[in-house]
């Protein structure tokens, strides 16, 4: 269905080619898993796919790709259209019209189809991945997980044969990230597609997937699951999981893992997960019966919890839960209708920016948003310069951040990076731990990070558990607000699940993820009804259990 | 006889059509500054939407636009009455401290007040005003969103851009409030010229990663696919269709203006109209793209637009045999009746019962099982 015959891919300007010698076949009715590390040019095959590479990004492709016996190198993207479906990053962005229904046609429109045909197809696009309901409904007002579904549908009306998604649950919660999964699973089995999709949380859809395309640098490496992941530099947790217990074949799902691990439950059961607990620190946030609202909207409901220095506290929720509004809160970015919120012994909105960052710092969810200036170098001196400025009314800090401490902070959390590289160039993890570096320059005692992992790779996400841990063990309080249950096992001590604006729970994780469906790790899934989260502890616990005191 | 036919079967009316509608009602007004017929042209308006408009988001604009109307007037009285001095006349109604300005200017500041400059400003944002409540109701009926849904093929990229912005403009106010949360954060400020720019960039530089993003996708999904026009064809269309355009707007100015002698207004709107359609016609032809569920042109519709131009006609007519009545002589008169013009404005009441009235959504209904037969 889709071949690609020595393929390579060098953008104008760039110094070296984004893909180089790829020979990669898939086959039809195949859901193709495209993996590697963020920038290893998974975009570009992707796009390759449907000719946007080169035709719409420009560059040099050499080789051939072929998509249903279409070279793309005569057939532009839109000559495509009715054989590949491709829905980008974010829906949003891809929308033409504002309508479910609208959208649906829109496709067929450009191609002109019959208006009877059109009609035909936008029902029983509409049943098929359950918006009838939504269909007369604006695109801006639907939950994420519908924006998905409804570009997903915008693109099957066309009747491809190939449907290519480019992270496709990247900004989702778990439940939304599960319903489109299962969707795409379905129009796999049933319909017979040609499915193509890239994904960070291997742990979400390798089961699912026929093939693992590997993008390592500048190859490819193409084969069963299985194969491909046994000694791949990223891998879910349930594969690392069989790898400590040493099982073959590896288990790519839960149920597999759980079916193998009889034998490992037996052997750990003797055995006692890591304390959690971190030493009790002071007190610096302390909120009570918090209610806000945007205008009738009610967006917390009598919140009532703390964080103390030293601790990580995984804030979890579905996508408009409140779990932002919490976060804004607490940086008094959003008035609460009642209720108290001390933060660092302040009242947050009460002061002004410049004294607000020496108390509470806030990664937002995009971080580019803090960004302006040119270069890194420049972001990190303007960084510097608020710091150094004494708030009105307290006298100057002394050496409280010389020239070059962001910069210094930033090299540390992100080193061998050209200070004078734009921002926008950096990487996703990259410019992170920039807005990090920027916050964490005044030396906040409370941190606060909204959705940290999006759009992170595995090297990244292990890169900000070290960072995070770090940052607890000398002594300032984080909050991090995400859908990553992988990232909560690994990092958080504490976690709170917020649902309709009300605290649902408040517990050490252990206790509040092990029996939860959507928010236990897939170590917890496997082992439970014991106490593990990540297969790191499962690792140590077993090579302490081996040394015989 | 097609449902679409009947005046009773619920269905959303064209926007076009009450468009037009609106248009009509638009022309009669700007004949006018009698505010008895401009009274009843907006009565007359309020009248359709309440008895007309939809449950949508759009549908509840008219309160803006009556808002912005009242505004009008009154930001029309303050600077007639009290900035300007050639509208003044004999009925002193107050003295204002006044400062003095140059002679010769027709300027002042403060001083007299008279009751003439304060009706005569009255009467002309009334007029404006009604104007104003004449589009706001179009817009409320038929939204100009689903108005560009129709616009002919030959404009149809023009259209498309259009529909974007609506949809980029505001988002462009969320991000710029996003990034001026950030900015708090980072304790800097952004006041003043450089908090403009730090603002600005990350927007501006975010909208131009959008439109990129929103061109990948509309090439994949077939856009331009079947457009083989040929370079002279494309060249014919657009200018027949930028000839006829600046004909019809020659025409109607003409045509509304009433100072210009009369062959200017009608036959330039003729001829424009016929270069536009032809226009509409030959680059239609050109583009392979075809409509979904494209809104039905029907007897309601002709109706509607019918009872839009019925007041404007009879506005013309009473303006040609009896001026007197919608120009006042003096403006402390009591105003006369226009009886024709007015019979005029009471038909344009009339879609209140001859639109069809709008469809009433079924309750949320369940998601429906996904049915996986039917594709085949």
């Amino acid at each position: 269905m889709i071949t690609f015959e020595k393929v390579g891919v060098q953008y104008d300007g760039a110094p070296a080619p984004v893909l180089t010698g790829v020979d990669l076949t898939i086959a039809e009715g195949e859901l193709a898993l495209v993996v590697g590390r963020t920038g290893s040019g998974k975009s570009t095959l992707l796009r390759a796919i449907n000719g946007l590479v080169p035709h719409f990004s420009g560059g040099t492709l050499t080789g051939r790709v072929t998509v249903d016996g279409r070279d793309t190198r005569d057939h532009r993207p839109r000559d495509l259209a009715d054989v590949v479906g491709y829905v980008g990053q974010d829906p949003m962005a891809g929308f033409v019209t504002d309508t479910v229904e609208d959208e649906l046609a829109y496709g067929m429109e450009s191609l002109g189809l019959s208006p009877a045909v059109m009609r035909k197809r936008v029902e029983e696009t509409l049943d098929l991945l359950a918006l009838a309901h939504l269909r007369e409904r604006p695109l801006a007002g639907l939950s994420g997980g519908e924006q998905q579904r409804a570009a997903i549908g915008s693109v099957l009306t066309t009747h491809p044969r190939i449907l290519v998604l480019d992270e496709p649950t990247s900004a989702l919660d778990p439940v939304a990230s599960e319903e489109v999964l299962a969707t795409l699973q379905r129009l796999v089995h049933d319909l017979g597609l040609t499915v193509v999709l890239a994904e960070h949380r291997l742990e979400r859809v390798v089961q699912y997937a026929d093939r693992v395309v590997l993008v390592n640098g500048t190859g490819v490496v193409s084969g069963s699951p299985a194969e491909v992941l046994a000694d791949a530099p990223v891998a879910p947790p349930v594969v690392e999981l069989g790898r400590v217990a040493g099982w073959k074949p590896l288990p790519l799902s839960v149920r597999d893992a759980r079916r193998q691990a009889g034998d490992l439950r037996a052997a750990l059961a003797d055995l006692q997960p890591p304390s959690r607990t971190p030493e009790a620190g002071e007190l610096v946030v302390r909120v009570e019966h918090l209610a806000a609202s945007y205008a009738r909207v009610p967006a917390l409901q009598g919140v009532s919890t703390t964080l103390a220095r030293g601790e990580i506290v995984a804030l979890m929720g579905r996508n408009g839960a409140g779990k932002s509004t919490l976060l804004n809160v607490m940086v008094g970015s959003k008035r609460v209708t009642s209720g108290t919120v001390i933060v660092d012994g302040l009242d947050p909105r009460a002061l002004k920016p410049a004294q607000l960052l020496h108390h509470v710092g806030l990664v937002p969810q995009t971080p580019g948003d803090l960004l302006y200036a040119a270069t890194v170098a420049d972001e990190c001196a303007a960084a510097d310069r608020v710091i150094r400025r004494p708030p009105p009314g307290t006298p100057a800090r002394d050496g409280a951040a010389e020239p070059g401490t962001t910069l210094e902070l930033f090299d540390r959390l992100s080193p061998d990076v050209d200070p004078e590289t734009h921002p926008r160039d950096l990487s996703e993890g990259q410019r992170l731990t920039l807005a990090l570096a920027i916050v964490l320059a005044a030396k906040p005692p409370v941190l606060l990070l909204d959705e940290p992992t999006r759009g992170l790779d595995y090297t990244a996400k292990h890169r900000l558990v070290e960072i995070l841990r770090d940052l607890a063990a000398e002594g300032h309080a984080v909050m991090l607000a995400t859908h990553d249950v992988e990232l909560v096992a690994e990092v958080a001590h504490r976690v709170l699940v917020i649902a309709e604006g009300e605290l649902v729970a408040d517990g050490p994780i252990a206790d509040v993820v092990v029996a939860s469906p959507a928010f236990a790790p897939q170590v917890a899934k496997v082992l439970a009804p014991q106490r593990w989260l990540t297969p790191t502890e499962v690792a140590v616990a077993l090579a302490d259990s081996r040394i015989p005191r | 006889m097609h449902p679409h036919h009947r005046i009773t079967h619920p269905r959303a009316l064209h926007p076009g059509a009450w468009w037009l509608w609106a248009i009509g009602l638009s022309a009669a007004a700007s004949r006018t500054q009698n505010p008895v017929p401009l009274l009843l042209i907006l009565a007359v308006g309020g009248f359709v939407v309440a008895a007309r408009r939809s449950t949508a988001p759009w549908a509840h604009s008219y309160g803006a636009f009556l808002k912005l109307a009242i505004l009008v007037v009154v930001v029309r009285i303050l600077f007639q009455a009290l900035l300007s001095t050639g509208s003044q006349g004999p009925t002193i109604l107050f003295t204002l401290p006044s400062a003095p300005m140059p002679d010769g200017s027709g300027l002042k500041l403060g001083g007299v007040v008279t009751l003439e400059a304060v009706l005569r400003a009255l009467y002309e944002g009334l007029q404006f005003a009604v104007i104003i409540c004449c589009v706001g109701a179009a817009n409320a009926l038929g939204s100009a969103r689903r108005l560009l849904r129709s616009v002919p093929g030959a404009l149809y990229e023009v259209g498309v851009a259009c529909v974007i912005a609506l949809t980029v403009a505001p988002q462009l106010v969320t991000d710029a409030q996003r990034i001026r949360a950030a900015h708090r954060l980072r304790g800097s400020s952004t006041r003043g010229p450089r908090g403009l720019g730090r603002v600005a960039m990350p927007v501006l530089e975010g909208a131009l990663e959008h439109s990129v993003d929103l061109a990948a996708a509309m090439d994949s999904r077939g856009y331009g696919r079947t457009f083989d026009a040929t370079r002279t064809s494309r060249r014919i269309t657009t200018g027949l269709m930028f000839g006829g355009l600046l004909g019809v707007c020659v025409g109607v100015y003409g045509l509304l203006d009433g100072t210009t002698s009369s062959w200017f207004g009608l036959p330039m709107l003729c001829a424009g109209s016929v270069l536009a359609a032809a226009g509409i016609v030959l680059g239609g032809r050109r583009s392979g793209r075809s409509r979904y569920r494209s809104d039905p042109w029907a007897l309601p519709e002709w109706l509607v637009v019918a009872s839009g131009v019925v007041p404007a006609v009879a506005m013309f007519v009473n303006v040609d045999v009896a001026p007197e009545q919608l120009y006042l002589a003096s403006v402390v008169m009591t105003p006369p009746v226009p009886a024709l013009a007015c019979l005029g404005i009471l038909v344009a009441a009339l879609p209140a019962v001859l639109a069809p009235p709008q469809p009433v959504l079924v309750a949320e209904s369940h998601p429906a099982e996904p049915a996986l037969e039917v594709v085949g």
